[in-house]
């Protein structure tokens, strides 16, 4: 199919088709990863900056790789050692990477909207790692990569995701995600954490973690960061594993073969025991496997699909 | 069958909707039957000709002092004036030494009532740790402990935020926040209402607006976050229209008066009288006016006594030292008869106001004689005068505004859970 999308700024752009049209070709990306040389010339001469202005090992790595595996050029400037520091805007900090000719810029940002700002002022593709707490598309792809990968059909699952809500934006992409594959979406965390109209996102808010795990498909539990505890939202991690910390008595409220994910880091013995961490269910890996493909899937679609080898 | 048969009273029980001369019969703690002329086999048989038969009565804005503070009170005395004053239920503030933040503070409160004390005891968790207004307190194991609300009670919550996030949080448990509602930079250093008596007296005053202003903020965070917030002791004009509104845009907010504001004004401290000193503070007559109507209504849900015991030696100081409160177990019964005698509400409400409605507001199954439920009653004289002798309280303070009255009214029996706890 025809790819209509420059940028990859947030799962709210792709309709059902587009998105399994990139799980698909994400799908056809895996084996390479399996190789014993891990490499295509897919991406040859094509210059690829990740941008990221928070820290992240994970996803910056992730996307590193995907890049390297299709032969692209990459580089990393971290919001540390970037201009940033010296008082320089986004824009001029983009412009000036931009005028070195990149063909995509990988952007994880703090702010919200962050990277369809630099979308419209900038000639080269912009792909989202993550702005603020309002999308990371790429993440939501691998976890749908993933449930597909262990369920076959998305369309149907019972995907419970516990956790806080507000602050996730990982929550928000597979919120979005999942309900245009067609999941039912249920949603848990204590009231502090969850912000009004989450309805309006497609999903449904239960009001106990018993409630959310009952018969489930997927269960998503979300990092809860620690230095939330003690201030006004939860009294202490103790209390929030107590009432929505996953552990293997709870999780048998869920379908026998029900599969868990994090897109962590996690915090074992708060939002997940490690019993279930390392438990038979659980797919945490599968997911972090899955990121390298489905980023490999995205770099490629932005970069304009099969680049001509020599011209 | 045996058990106990209470026969030829008034059964009042507004959760039912019965207000009728019937027998009842008790067994194994529970109400067994209620009916005409019930037949039972060696019942032991209770004469209640010219009582009222009602629920326990339920009394949710209680200081017990214990652990920490027993010289005032402790559970066992403290719930003596329960029973003597027909009150079968009580919930108790968090205020104690240490304070009811935590599990083992909480399990020790209600194990303690069940091994020695008269009433059943429900605590209050405190909304933040320690009463500190900074951090929230561990809500869902408390509730889980056995908790049914929680209060920084004798203190506001001043933080709108965390006021917000403490409604937000106690919802997700399904438990009420209960808010003393003071806007302490208008306090100051007030002792007494604000007014003409206080001017008269040379006494530093406090605002209404204190209050008012602190009920407006509380009820729009309710309405806001959507979580269910009980305003403690309203003593205003103000605070009571602005509950009275509430309610009718829908805000989940409940409220509670106390006896000694819908009974006495900012006159009773003339005289510098120490057992007039509490907070909020007596009122002018418009304000107890107002609460009056607000208990006729039904803007008011509950009528709860704030019993406060104080040690004398903590009352006999200049009034400014004093510390605020008075005990009020006692007096519940008679002063809210009073209201009937006075024609501002009627019998049914008034017995309401002390049973199903405040067991509605801490989400507890009391309150009621419908058959099968737990056998906590109260057999009242609503004619028996006596006279307010404070050595004669059961409570282990004697700090009471209401000494030397002729009081009208009173438990002849007091009924937990099948047993006699009381009678007089």
């Amino acid at each position: 199919m025809n790819f209509p999308h420059r940028h990859v700024l947030g799962i709210k752009q792709f309709n059902a088709e587009e998105l399994n049209f990139i799980l698909d070709t994400a799908e056809s990306f895996k084996e390479i990863n399996t190789r014993k040389i891990k490499k295509v010339p897919t991406l040859r001469g094509r210059t690829i900056i990740n941008l990221f202005f928070e820290a992240s090992t994970r996803t910056r790595t992730s996307f590193e790789i995907a890049g390297k595996r299709l032969s692209a050029d990459t580089v990393n400037i971290s919001g540390s050692s970037s201009s940033v520091v010296k008082g320089e805007t986004l824009e001029d900090t983009a412009r000036n990477i931009e005028a070195m000719h990149p063909d995509i810029i990988v952007m994880r940002h703090g702010a919200s909207g962050a990277s369809d700002y630099l979308a419209t002022r900038l000639d080269c593709a912009v792909v989202n790692a993550g702005d603020g707490t309002h999308e990371h598309p790429s993440q939501a792809l691998l976890d749908a990569l993933t449930i597909r990968q262990h369920k076959g059909e998305i369309a149907g699952l019972k995907v419970a995701i516990i956790g806080d809500i507000t602050h996730s934006r990982v929550v928000r992409s597979n919120i979005d995600c999942l309900n245009k594959l067609g999941a039912d979406v249920r949603i848990c965390g204590p009231k502090t954490m969850l912000p009004p109209g989450l309805e309006r996102l497609g999903c449904r808010l239960v009001s106990n973690l018993a409630e959310a795990l009952t018969d489930a498909d997927v269960v998503m539990m979300l990092r809860i960061q620690r230095e939330r505890q003690g201030k006004t939202l939860i009294p202490s991690l103790r209390e929030y594993s107590r009432y929505f910390g996953l552990n293997e008595n709870n999780l048998k409220l869920a379908k026998p073969d029900a599969i868990v994910m994090h897109p962590g880091p996690m915090n074992r013995g708060v939002e997940i025991s490690t019993a279930v961490a390392d438990g038979s269910q659980n797919v945490i890996l599968d997911q972090v496997e899955n990121g390298v493909a489905v980023r490999m899937a995205l770099l490629y679609l932005a970069a304009g699909g099969e680049t001509q080898s020599e011209d | 069958m045996s058990g106990i048969l209470i026969k030829n009273g008034r059964v009042i029980d507004p959760a039912n909707n019965i207000d009728a001369n019937l027998d009842l019969h008790i067994v194994e703690g529970k109400i067994a039957q209620v009916g005409q002329n019930l037949v039972t086999e060696n019942a032991e048989t209770v004469d209640a000709d010219g009582l009222l038969v009602t629920p326990g009565l339920i009394d949710i804005h209680v200081h017990l002092r214990d652990p920490g503070l027993e010289y005032k009170e402790d559970i066992v005395s403290g719930t003596q004036a329960a029973a003597a004053g027909g009150v079968t239920s009580l919930a108790c503030m968090p205020n104690t030494q240490p304070i009811i933040d935590n599990l083992a503070i909480c399990r020790y409160i209600i194990s303690k009532a069940q091994e020695q004390g008269f009433a059943n005891v429900f605590p209050i968790g405190s909304i933040t740790k320690g009463l500190q207004g900074e951090t929230l307190s561990e809500m869902g194991e408390l509730k889980e402990g056995g908790c049914v609300g929680f209060s920084d009670d004798g203190l506001p919550v001043v933080s709108s935020e965390l006021m917000r996030r403490g409604l937000e949080y106690a919802d997700t448990f399904d438990a009420p926040i209960i808010s003393h509602a003071e806007d302490l930079s208008l306090v100051g250093s007030g002792v007494m209402n604000e007014g003409p008596v206080a001017t008269e007296l040379g006494l530093k005053g406090i605002p209404w607006v204190a209050e008012d202003a602190m009920t407006a903020r509380d009820i729009m965070l309710a309405e806001f976050t959507g979580g269910r917030l009980h305003m403690a002791h309203v003593s205003t004009r103000g605070s009571v229209e602005l509950v009275r509104q509430a309610k009718a845009r829908g805000v989940r907010v409940t409220c509670e008066a106390t006896p000694h504001h819908f009974t006495l004004t900012d006159e009773a401290v003339h005289g510098y009288n120490t057992n007039a000193k509490m907070n909020p503070p007596l009122r002018s007559v418009a304000d107890r006016d107002a609460v009056r109507a607000g208990l006729a209504d039904g803007t008011i849900d509950a009528i709860a006594t704030d019993h406060a015991p104080h040690h004398i030696d903590e009352k006999n100081v200049e009034f400014a030292m004093a510390l605020n409160g008075i005990v009020g177990l006692e007096t519940l019964l008679p002063l809210t008869l009073k209201l009937v005698e006075e024609a501002v509400i009627d019998l049914t409400q008034a017995i309401a106001l002390m049973t199903c409605q405040p067991a509605r507001i801490i989400g507890i199954e009391r309150g009621t004689l419908g058959v099968g439920s737990v056998a906590d009653i109260a057999l009242i004289d609503p004619n028996l005068t006596w006279k307010l002798t404070p050595e004669k309280l059961h409570s282990k303070s004697k700090n009471t505004p209401f000494e030397g009255w002729n009081m009208k009214g009173a438990a002849m029996k007091t009924f937990l859970t099948g047993k006699v706890v009381y009678s007089r």
